[in-house]
């Protein structure tokens, strides 16, 4: 066994994605040494792996520019992803696939880089990768790397999720501080850049979602994490499926100073930014306090906020109090945010 | 940010708030000139905590909607000929007369969104090969940037640059307005960063003109508040004057710098303003001496001309006449995934501000 990323090649070419002899040796050098595990290790078109729960399934892919950023990079993002998707389900994952589309003439340095980063953050999620796909495309079909992962977990024996066990008075409960992912990659976009130091909150969050479980069961209504379209977006779509009004208050959103003055000078609105280590949590008035106070001691929770609640009063509609007392409702994010005039 | 906690403090602001309602005793109409002032009302829901008898009208600055739809129409005519059109991002899902340049990219036009006129300059040098127009709109407040982008241009020997320009004014939309018969405004609000750059001092005239107070504001809950207070303590004490609430940034000669920059490239011409018409004297057309950054003269477009769309009042929305939700077709046929007019998908449009933030 050399040593990892041995491939002979300093770019992925198309031929990395035949099937042949140079797929066998990527394959073997890079993604086999570094995730073996007994399921992948069979080296079989699929892998057999045996439930004995309700299992939940998500599957997501990742497009993202650049691949690389303050706070992760493309391979961390397809693995915190799918990870949250699954325990936004009540669900410990425990499986995931991944599949990656490579546009030929990525480094295979910059390769490698990423799928270290995937198994740091599956290692640290508690996921094994057991099956895959790898295809080259050329130049100009692709933008450097495209992954989809697809994860795969066991249903929580005390989860009862579901939007239709909200009631008035429900607390919305956030875990840290929004729009954070969204202006780490707007600050490295092309034609945009601007100095900051504002990392990507990507992130898993299954271990806090667990807990939760754990202790607090179908006291937990919902979970839910406002990745693109942002929290706004997430809060509009929720109070639709149920036909209730949300109420929100603008000075309890977890919002940093930096990341607020970046979205100021760049005219967007933090609500609509994408987050990717964040998640709310819809709880019975109840445990408040004890939610609180297990979320704000766990590393992934320590800036947790109550930020609103469910309301019968105008169903259908968020309505945020502004940090003056005005009200204003929050509708959903239409295509893209774009950056404004003056 | 300093000066941004400052100006967003509740205490205050309600402090403020109180006071009008105690000075208010009569009915009047205050507008605002900029479609970033209209934002910063409704999003904050200022509105609703006036007075009743305090009412305000929203005005015209809002750059992107009073470029003329030509205008539009000539930039995507030129992303369709191959030329790389450089945008600030609310143009671009602005309607043309049929479709946006949004549209228009996804068809393979080679659209970019930038931030800075000058970065357009960068990318009309690393691509010798292809001509750069920059779609250079807004009012003052733009205007030294996209001016600037031209000399940076001439001094860099980039030959392959060009501005499609729609700059309007402020001073002259204010008085087409009062001109208007059906005018009820009784004070303005005048655009604080428009007058960050052209300082107070044109304003002058047209407080002596029309007798009616105008009072610089910024855009933060406490400067409306305190704009808005300013204009009626003038109203209510029968004062006309030209007062300056912005005056942490806005001085009464402005950025003479700034001005500079836009004598040198731009001259007062008549423009067209979208759903207005045509006012003369009301905006910034390139000298001779730059007619080779301009893309009008540069590019076969002067031919391109076409009708508004005659469901769309914008025009009324931006003269105040009426309000977004006094338009029939207000969040039914017209909507931001679907637009009539520019004023509904613009950050600063009227229509926009009322359909994602009003709970009215």
């Amino acid at each position: 066994m050399g040593k990892i990323g041995d491939i002979g090649f300093e770019t992925i070419h198309l031929g990395h994605g035949s099937g042949g002899e140079l797929t066998r040796k990527l394959l073997d050098s890079i993604i086999f040494k570094t995730f073996s595990n007994s399921f992948l290790d069979q080296k079989h078109d699929g892998s057999i792996v045996e439930f004995d729960k309700k299992i939940a399934i998500s599957t997501d892919s990742f497009v993202i520019t650049p691949i690389f950023f303050k706070g992760g990079n493309i391979g961390s993002l397809a693995v915190h992803g799918t990870v949250n998707d699954v325990a936004m389900c009540g669900a410990i994952p425990k499986y995931l696939s991944l599949a990656f589309i490579i546009e030929e003439g990525l480094k295979v340095s910059d390769f490698i880089k990423i799928v270290q980063s995937i198994k740091k953050a599956a290692d640290e999620s508690g996921v094994l990768i057991i099956t895959g796909d790898t295809k080259v495309v050329e130049r100009g079909k692709g933008d450097q790397i495209f992954i989809n992962t697809t994860g795969f977990g066991e249903m929580h024996p005390k989860a009862n999720i579901s939007v239709n066990n909200i009631k008035e008075g429900d607390k919305i409960v956030i875990n840290g501080n929004i729009a954070q992912h969204g202006m780490a990659i707007m600050s490295e976009r092309e034609g945009l850049e601007f100095e900051s130091t504002i990392e990507s909150d990507s992130t898993n969050l299954n271990y806090l979602v667990a807990d939760l479980l754990d202790k607090f069961g179908d006291k937990i209504k919902m979970f839910r994490d406002p990745t693109r379209g942002g929290l706004g977006t997430v809060l509009y779509e929720i109070a639709n499926d149920i036909s209730k009004g949300v109420t929100l208050k603008e000075i309890n959103i977890p919002l940093e100073k930096q990341v607020s003055a970046a979205c100021e000078m760049l005219g967007l609105d933090p609500l609509y930014v994408a987050n990717e280590g964040i998640f709310i949590v819809v709880i019975d008035p109840d445990i408040e306090d004890e939610v609180l106070k297990l979320m704000r001691n766990h590393q992934k929770g320590k800036n947790t906020a109550v930020i609103g609640e469910f309301t019968n009063e105008h169903p259908n509609k968020v309505v945020m109090e502004s940090l003056i007392g005005g009200k204003r409702i929050v509708s959903p994010l239409m295509g893209e945010q774009l950056p404004r005039i003056c | 940010m300093k000066y941004l906690a400052e100006y967003r403090n509740l205490e205050e602001t309600k402090k403020v708030l109180n006071e009008i309602h105690k000075i208010t005793k009569h009915e009047w109409n205050i507008m605002e000139i900029c479609g970033g002032q209209t934002h910063g009302l409704v999003k904050n829901g200022i509105l609703e905590l006036l007075p009743e008898k305090v009412r305000m009208i929203h005005g015209p600055g809002c750059p992107v909607c009073v470029t003329p739809l030509n205008l539009i129409d000539k930039a995507i005519d030129l992303l369709e000929k191959g030329v790389i059109v450089c945008s600030f991002g609310d143009m671009i899902r602005v309607p043309g007369s049929k479709k946006s340049l949004l549209e228009a990219k996804a068809l393979g036009g080679d659209l970019r969104i930038l931030y800075s006129p000058l970065e357009a300059v960068t990318i009309a040098k690393e691509n010798p090969e292809k001509e750069v127009v920059f779609f250079a709109v807004g009012f003052e407040t733009t205007a030294p940037a996209n001016a600037l982008s031209v000399l940076h241009a001439e001094k860099e020997g980039v030959a392959n640059y060009s501005i499609l320009a729609s700059h309007v004014l402020v001073p002259p939309a204010m008085e087409a307005i009062l001109d208007d018969e059906f005018c009820t405004i009784d004070a303005f609000l005048g655009a604080g960063h428009v007058c960050a750059i052209m300082g107070t001092e044109e304003y002058e005239p047209l407080v002596k003109k029309y007798k009616i107070p105008i009072v610089v504001t910024g855009f933060e809950p406490l400067d409306l508040v305190q704009g808005i207070y300013m204009a009626v303590k003038q109203l209510e004490e029968n004062r006309v004057e030209l007062e300056n609430q912005y005056s942490r940034i806005v001085t009464k000669e402005g950025n003479i710098a700034a001005k500079n920059v836009i004598n040198q490239v731009f001259e007062i011409g008549t423009r067209e303003w979208r759903g207005i018409g045509e006012i003369p004297n009301s905006g910034y057309v390139i000298k001779a001496k730059y007619k080779k950054y301009d893309a009008e003269a540069k590019f076969d477009i002067s031919h391109i001309k076409v009708l508004e769309n005659s469901e769309c009042i914008a025009g009324e929305i931006l003269r105040g006449i009426k309000k977004p939700i006094e338009c029939a077709q207000f969040g039914k046929a017209c909507n931001p995934t679907n637009p009539l007019g520019a004023p509904m998908v613009s950050s600063e449009g009227a229509c926009a501000a009322y359909y994602h933030f009003s709970i009215i």
